[in-house]
């Protein structure tokens, strides 16, 4: 027995130690959940030889991980799926600058780090859904007419402690600032149809069957449940109509994923090769494809689902680090206005 | 012979004191890293916090408490004081089956139940479309509520109370029931007055176990909307980008479970609850009339009904339907990563209670008392916090030792323990040692101090006896010990998701990123196969509870 326990707690250890920082490899730490991720990471390797060790998490945690590791992390690069998380990121010093005419090419300057810390890899909208029998088209248009009366008790929208709900706050102290933000902010809360709860599938769920007419959702989760492999999710996405909203003035508010080069990164060419691979046309091109995101270089073809949607839409063309800096006044605003 | 008496004369510590000591310093030492925060100026948040939603964490979780007691309290005691005294049908299935729940991750429960019962799920759906309602014109209770927060997490924590309190009502001697018979108490009062308070330090334990869980939990409350202290830390520290709050709002988190072990100690002061007698003889199952023997089923028969069969088809029905895309080979890695992992970790939890509890046993100082009580309170710090703690220390250990070895050659020596299996495992120690801890104190109360103390007079050492002595004597308390650990850490998930090596996976980690992202059917057999993996202990624990009856057999031991 005691054998035996031995023979499996060293097992274990040696066999999952930690890895050689040999040539040919590439570290990631990825906020993107393996499912999102591994496919495209997999491509990269049979293509370069490169081999690709992943450890997936949420992004204060790998974040954290990153800090503490100091100089001997062995993580070379830091993904996340906000744009927020990579501002923090680099105020924390956990980046450094890469040079890179490919990545300058295929990314939109407000959709990297002026310094070259970081880069976004794909875009999501956060869009209005609405039912498409309970609301006529044209009855709104803008994120701001949410607050409207005439919605009480007819809206939809996930807890505040969700990232993308404290980036789109976020845009609006950014463009009008704190007091405006929590006035639209608390006229939100006073249109709840009930507490918010629930993921942004749920959201759509929730306006097919008729508790809500008006739902926020990342445009993404549409796409995935007008395709879904469930008979029940398409029917529910096909009660429901995508509106991109503020087309008329500043642009739909648009958030990122991205990535950047840590500071103390021992396989930096290889790192920089994984980032550029991200941004070529067949990584793009699988982004709109698997995920129904929209990619971040110009001149790649969406989804035909987000196709029909509407493609190019406007876009806030609000720099992306902004979400970032103003992210903690959002959720303190949320505290606030009791958006739970 | 060794000079026993001499030797306790003297105030030198001794091995045991030492050993213990230390090993409850370096179990402390995640949760002191988390509590120093305190002393750090805070980034100004505290004042907001305590100006708007403070209030809503405390009130929240404190009802959660409340209910899960009520809940799991009462399921458990009730089941487990039928399945122990009572004669009927389905009783022999019912003694296993109703550990069962034990195998759901909580959060798993909660996507599985929200997907049935949401409004576009299919039981709502088929009452609107059976008697031609609309949405809102007929009440449905909302899934997604405090309410509903408790019914989940009652239904799986309820197995800690049943599993404690029948163990305790099985090694009651029924000379103490048949004496109040004898006094004239009817089973009722028997029951109330007798058995239970009898039961009592083991069903404080199991209630403490299963609210130190439903503080923890992250999962449930976060999917339901529900601000709670452990949504309040991860909002803390990811929304208003405060560690500093964010490790307070935990140290705060931690007197509330300071309390429930004061509680918990207090409950049982000065009160020993080993038996006075030698007798002791099985106790005999009292047939119930048809009526009642058919509520007793019932009564065993919804948690299980709840907490597994119903859950348990729903995930059955979606990996039918998705088996062929989420069974690869990566699959099967998973499923032994987990099971390894589990198994490793329950090993070193025990030995660990063991040393602790036993160094205790021998040198009950506060000092240790104290130490060890403060070294179980990982169960109920959330499995992230419990990371944060473990990544610090280890991380500044690693890069001081790599700094001094800078000094003697260039490359120095990089992160040892940092991004490793170790580091994985010792969080797992830190966040699980009170399940082991708690089961092996119980069961060491058990063992009258006669006992060691005839094996001292006999010349035998104090490792030997415990070998030798109280080993046998509660060979059941230590499977069950554990069987809960390598439970608990097959399901386990935050600490996990932080701490895990590069391209290493478990089940629990695929099930929440596919459950997180809300492809409920895709998580739905790396979720079956937890539970399935889980089943295999938990029949094991109900076996060795009716074995470690006293009575039962011969003891070899005494």
């Amino acid at each position: 027995m005691k054998a035996l326990l031995l023979v499996l707690l060293s097992l274990a250890v040696l066999s999952f130690g930690p890895h050689a920082m040999a040539s040919g490899e590439v570290n990631l730490y990825s906020a993107r959940k393996e499912s999102l991720i591994r496919p495209l990471l997999d491509r990269f390797t049979r293509e370069t030889g490169i081999t690709v060790n992943l450890v997936t998490g949420k992004a204060a945690a790998l974040q954290k991980r990153l800090e503490v590791e100091g100089r001997n992390s062995p993580a070379d690069l830091l993904l996340t799926s906000d744009a927020g998380r990579l501002y923090l990121a680099k105020r924390a010093g956990l980046f450094q600058p890469v040079e890179s005419e490919i990545l300058q090419r295929a990314v939109p300057p407000h959709l990297r780090d002026s310094d070259n810390h970081w880069f976004g890899l794909s875009r999501r909208a956060r869009i209005i859904v609405y039912s498409k029998r309970r609301v006529r088209a044209g009855e709104l248009a803008r994120y701001e007419d949410l607050t409207d009366p005439k919605w009480r008790g007819r809206l939809c929208i996930r807890s505040s402690n969700n990232i993308y709900n404290q980036s789109l706050l976020a845009s609006m102290v950014a463009h009008f600032g704190e007091e405006a933000a929590e006035r639209w902010a608390a006229g939100v809360v006073a249109n709840f149809a009930r507490p918010p709860r629930g993921n942004d599938r749920a959201q759509i769920k929730a306006v097919a069957v008729g508790e809500c007419d008006v739902a926020v959702v990342n445009s993404y989760y549409l796409g995935k449940m007008q395709n879904s492999p469930d008979p029940s999710e398409r029917s529910a996405a096909a009660e429901v109509v995508p509106l991109f909203p503020n087309q008329a003035d500043r642009g739909t508010h648009v958030n990122v994923s991205g990535a950047g080069v840590t500071r103390y990164a021992k396989n930096r060419d290889n790192a920089l090769k994984l980032l550029e691979f991200l941004v070529s046309d067949e990584a793009q091109r699988w982004y709109a494809a698997s995920n129904h995101e929209y990619p971040v270089k110009a001149g790649i073809e969406v989804s035909s689902t987000v196709q029909a949607w509407g493609y190019p839409f406007k876009e806030d063309a609000l720099e992306m680090r902004w979400l970032g800096v103003h992210n903690v006044t959002a959720v303190k605003i949320f505290d606030r206005v009791g958006w739970r | 012979m060794r000079p026993f008496a001499l030797r306790r004369s003297f105030p030198r510590p001794s091995l045991w004191t030492v050993v213990a000591t230390v090993i409850a310093s370096v179990v402390l030492l995640p949760i002191v890293t988390v509590l120093a925060h305190v002393f750090i100026p805070d980034g100004g948040s505290w004042r907001h916090l305590a100006d708007t939603v403070l209030g809503d964490y405390i009130g929240n979780s404190l009802s959660l408490m409340l209910g899960v007691t009520l809940g799991a309290g009462g399921i458990g005691i009730a089941t487990a004081w039928l399945t122990s005294m009572y004669r009927f049908p389905g009783r022999g299935v019912f003694v296993w089956a109703l550990l069962l729940p034990l195998a759901f991750p909580a959060y798993i429960l909660a996507y599985t139940y929200t997907g049935m019962l949401e409004p576009a799920g299919p039981v709502q759906s088929w009452i609107r479309e059976t008697f031609g309602l609309a949405y809102g014109e007929y009440w449905f209770p909302e899934v997604r509520s405090l309410g509903g927060a408790v019914v989940m997490l009652s239904l799986v924590f309820y197995p800690y109370v049943y599993l404690l309190a029948r163990a305790a009502f099985l090694e009651q001697s029924v000379c103490a029931l048949e004496a109040s018979r004898t006094l004239g108490y009817g089973p009722w009062r028997s029951f109330f007055f007798v058995a239970l308070p009898l039961a009592r330090p083991a069903i404080v334990v199991g209630v403490s176990l299963a609210l130190m869980e439903t503080l923890a939990d992250f999962g449930t409350v976060d999917y339901f909307g529900i601000s709670t202290f452990t949504t309040g830390i991860f909002r803390t520290w990811y929304g208003l980008y405060d560690e500093v709050a964010a490790a307070q709002l935990a140290a705060l988190l931690m007197t509330f479970v300071f309390v429930l072990l004061g509680l918990e100690h207090w409950s049982r002061r000065r009160m020993r609850f080993h038996h006075a007698t030698n007798r002791y003889r099985a106790l005999p199952q009292r047939r119930l009339p048809p009526l009642a023997a058919w509520g007793a089923a019932a009564v065993c028969f919804l948690p299980v009904l709840f907490g597994f069969l119903l859950p348990f088809v729903q995930l059955g029905i979606w990996v039918e339907q998705t088996w062929e895309r989420t069974v690869d080979e990566r699959f099967f890695t998973l499923a032994r990563n987990s099971f390894v992992l589990a198994a490793v970790a329950a090993v070193i939890s025990l030995g660990v209670a063991l040393l602790l509890s036993y160094g205790k046993r021998l040198h009950p100082t506060p000092w240790l008392k104290g130490l060890v009580r403060l070294a179980g309170m990982g169960y109920a710090i959330p499995g992230m916090v419990i990371a944060v703690g473990v990544l610090i220390p280890f991380g500044w250990i690693d890069n001081t030792i790599d700094a001094w070895a800078r000094a003697y050659f260039p490359e120095g020596t990089g992160l040892l323990l940092s991004g490793t299996l170790f580091m994985l495992l010792f969080a797992y120690l830190v966040r699980f040692l009170t399940v082991s801890l708690q089961s092996v104190e119980a069961g060491l109360s058990r063992i009258k101090p006669s006992m060691e103390e005839a094996a001292w007079s006999l010349g035998a050492s104090r490792g030997e006896t415990l070998r030798r002595v109280h080993l046998p004597l509660m060979r059941g308390t230590l499977l069950t010990a554990s069987l809960i650990v390598f439970v608990e850490v097959l399901k386990e998930l935050p600490a996990t998701l932080v701490l895990r090596p590069f391209n290493f996976n478990t089940l629990a980690v695929r099930a929440y990123e596919l459950a997180s992202d809300e492809q409920l059917a895709d998580a739905a057999t790396a979720a079956l196969t937890i539970v399935v993996v889980s089943i295999v202990p938990v029949v094991l624990l109900s076996m060795t509870i009716s074995h470690a009856r006293p009575g039962h057999r011969d003891r070899k031991a005494a």
